[in-house]
């Protein structure tokens, strides 16, 4: 039996595992098989984690992040969770690779997906134009024109990295101001190959093989128009993975987590969830950390009780 | 481990092949293709007899990646009498990969 599980192994799990591993719980944490390292292994530059003051890279942070809650003793699985019981004192947590864990506390931290647009052919083209992780694909749109799709911080980040190799990169975005941060926006408004269109959402997706083109639907006046690209990357926001836990745990209305006020406490007792899973707001890479904390030292808490 | 082919040896190896096979798209300077990469190396061993598995390294033969259009790793894709028929982009785990390979097996 172990002491905490945590599944997830993005900044709050690896924080949560240095934690659990310092209180000596001996933890085990659950990396996944194809995607350990969350969000920031799909990033380059990382230039607001504090403690870096020239910045760093988002995978090496999390090779660091691996190394000191390996350095204290805790163990890392690179399977994936395909089914938990976490009602009752002992919680019951099997991989796809066929392991079966038993454990008195779990810690949840397993972030968020990229959302999709929904459209017909997204699927058919994924991998032929249209891509989620400019860092992944980037190199394929060398002097291409390409859109990236979306207003936040990600948006910005991909479509200034694409610059690298695209000749042309439109931004389109549904609103006609961007939710990025300022410096991220000024950053892009300065790049002499990003190009705006306010006030538009992609409408659909042509080609037949790969991307070819899309016709953007302009949301104030309804019209309609079409766009000729080879590439499109999609970073409209993110949905939180909890598939897997919703019949057993209480989830708000857009499927995070619920959790007890600034505590980590899910709505059963010795079940604990941190990071982007229970965040629809913040989403850093620091915030997820600082609740990967509280929710080893919640667990902790827990433990010594019981 | 499986082998790497190139543009001369394609036609060979993957279109002209008996039995379906499974092509790894890939490049070094991409995370998830080193994921994947040790699992499309166990599913050629489970799957020996059944199925071919070879890796196409997408920065030495971008005349092949440019032939499938492909602008994103990894791509598996499996071919069967010289047909493309199915494509995987993105890691995802070795059963996720080998449920969606067992139709063409």
């Amino acid at each position: 039996m172990r002491e905490v599980v945590i599944i997830g192994s993005g900044p709050a799990g690896y924080t949560a595992a240095i934690y659990a591993a310092r209180a000596e719980l001996k933890p085990l944490l659950i990396a996944s098989s194809v995607e350990p390292g969350g969000e920031l292994m799909k990033t380059t530059e990382v230039e607001n984690y504090p403690g870096f003051p020239t910045g760093t890279m988002g995978p090496d942070l999390m090779t660091d992040f691996q190394a000191q809650a390996e350095r204290f003793g805790t163990e890392i699985m690179f399977d994936d969770v395909v089914d938990v019981e976490l009602k009752g004192d002992t919680k019951v947590i099997k991989t796809g690779g066929g392991e079966t864990i038993e454990a008195k506390t779990v810690i949840i931290s397993t972030g968020a997906a990229y959302r999709e647009l929904g459209l017909p052919k997204e699927k058919e083209l994924s991998g032929h134009g249209v891509s989620w992780c400019a860092t992944c694909d980037g190199f394929f749109f060398r002097e291409k024109t390409i859109a990236v799709v979306g207003g936040g911080d990600s948006a910005m980040e991909e479509a200034n990295f694409l610059t690298k190799f695209a000749d042309k990169v439109y931004v389109v975005h549904r609103r006609d101001s961007l939710k990025a941060s300022k410096t991220m926006q000024q950053r892009s408004f300065d790049n002499p190959k990003i190009e705006f269109i306010w006030n538009s959402e992609i409408a659909e997706l042509h080609g037949e093989g790969k991307l070819e083109g899309v016709t953007l639907n302009d949301t104030v006046t309804g019209e309609k128009k079409d766009l000729e690209i080879q590439g499109l990357f999609i970073a409209v926001g993110s949905d939180p993975r909890t598939g897997l836990f919703e019949e057993q745990l209480e989830l708000d209305k857009e499927k995070f987590i619920k959790v007890d006020g600034r505590t980590s406490r899910t709505t059963l007792p010795g079940v604990f969830a941190a990071g982007d899973v229970i965040d629809p707001t913040y989403r850093q890479a620091i915030t997820a950390a600082g609740s990967g904390c509280v929710a080893a030292l919640d667990a902790e808490h827990y433990l010594a009780g019981h | 481990m499986a082998r790497d082919v190139t543009t001369e040896d394609f036609q060979k190896e993957v279109l002209d092949n008996s039995l379906p096979v499974l092509v790894d798209f890939w490049a070094e300077w991409c995370g998830p293709c080193r994921m994947v990469s040790p699992i499309v190396d166990e599913l050629g061993n489970d799957l020996s007899g059944q199925l071919d598995v070879v890796k196409v390294n997408v920065d030495h033969e971008p005349d092949l990646a440019m032939k499938y259009n492909v602008t994103g790793i990894p791509l598996l894709g499996v071919f069967k009498g010289g047909e493309l028929v199915k494509q995987l982009v993105g890691a995802r785990p070795k059963a996720a990969i080998q449920s969606e390979l067992q139709e063409y097996l």
